[in-house]
């Protein structure tokens, strides 16, 4: 079995109203200097093989037929 | 004008959307429900607003992926007419029938009210009972319609009159690019757009302005 991580975060030049209200909201809370924060979101698998680049092609299909939408999403693959 | 409307998990506003239907072109639409693979023969196929799949992943993210989809995107490359309101706008451009995405309002609160719609293109199967630069009056009630795409797609769309809706000066209620409030596909038989103008088609909805759209699609399968 095979550990994977995937990580997607919203493009350079989208706006990200969260990140902002985020941003805000730590600024509040006296933590100063905070800045370009951008919320994104991370997917925690288990992969039923041992095969690393199958997992590794399969993750990466994964991501673009479902986990990112890559129109405005990024996303990263690491395998444990 | 025989019509389908989509039914998926989470959906509410198939039954507006079957009332209006029902009303405008004197035939009950039939419905479809998310596994059907083998739609039936019909010139308009709808699917309407809603929660599906409790908004999970993201908007409509879900749905796009359910087997209906892909038989609606083979009507749809067919020429069949599909609209999409609110979480059905969501759910076609997730499934890539139409260009750009939804994110969440600028405001990040639900908006539920009344705006002004200015008809940008009135040269569509969808817009053709309304005049170029008419300002009608819609209601919107979503989390995620702050339409976005990249400066790329953006000057495509507008330079090919993919702009059918946009929201009238003053009231874009998400923070949209360019008060984007509807787009069609380049063939112009796909149309998406966030208002419900099913919600607006007669004296008991204080208004009939989303009659036109129903009604536009009607005179162009009757023609």
């Amino acid at each position: 079995m095979i550990k994977a991580r995937v990580t997607v975060t919203l493009k350079n030049g989208v706006l990200d109203p969260q990140g902002k209200a985020i941003e805000g909201a730590l600024g509040s809370l006296g933590f100063d200097g905070v800045g370009g924060i951008r919320q994104g979101k991370v997917f925690d698998l288990e992969l039923a093989t041992a095969d690393r680049a199958k997992a590794e092609s399969d993750l990466k299909a994964m991501c673009e037929k479902l986990l990112a939408n890559t129109v405005i999403e990024n996303y990263t693959i690491a395998l444990s | 004008m025989k019509s389908a409307v989509v039914q998926l998990p989470g959906l509410n506003r198939d039954r507006d959307m079957i009332a209006a239907l029902t009303k405008i072109s004197g035939i009950a639409p039939v419905t479809v429900w998310q596994t059907e693979t083998d739609l039936p023969d019909v010139d308009l196929i709808v699917i309407p607003g809603g929660f599906s799949y409790g908004d999970y992943l993201r908007c409509g993210a879900i749905a796009a992926r359910m087997p209906v989809m892909q038989a609606i995107k083979a009507k749809a490359e067919a020429g069949v007419k599909v609209l999409g309101v609110c979480n059905g706008f969501q759910i076609l451009l997730e499934a890539g029938l139409l260009p750009g995405a939804l994110m969440r309002n600028a405001s990040l609160k639900f908006v539920c009210r009344e705006v002004k719609l200015e008809v940008v293109n009135a040269e569509t199967d969808f817009t053709r009972a309304y005049e170029k630069g008419q300002i009608i009056r819609c209601p919107v009630a979503h989390h995620d319609g702050n339409f976005f795409a990249d400066a790329e797609t953006l000057a495509a769309i507008e330079g090919n009159g993919q702009v059918v809706f946009r929201y009238a000066e003053g009231t874009n209620p998400n923070g949209s690019l360019n008060d984007i409030a509807g787009v069609m596909n380049a063939k112009g038989n796909v149309l998406g757009l966030m208002p419900h103008p099913e919600n607006l088609i007669e004296a008991a909805h204080g208004g009939s302005d989303g009659r036109a759209l129903f009604a536009s699609v009607l005179d162009v399968i009757a023609a």
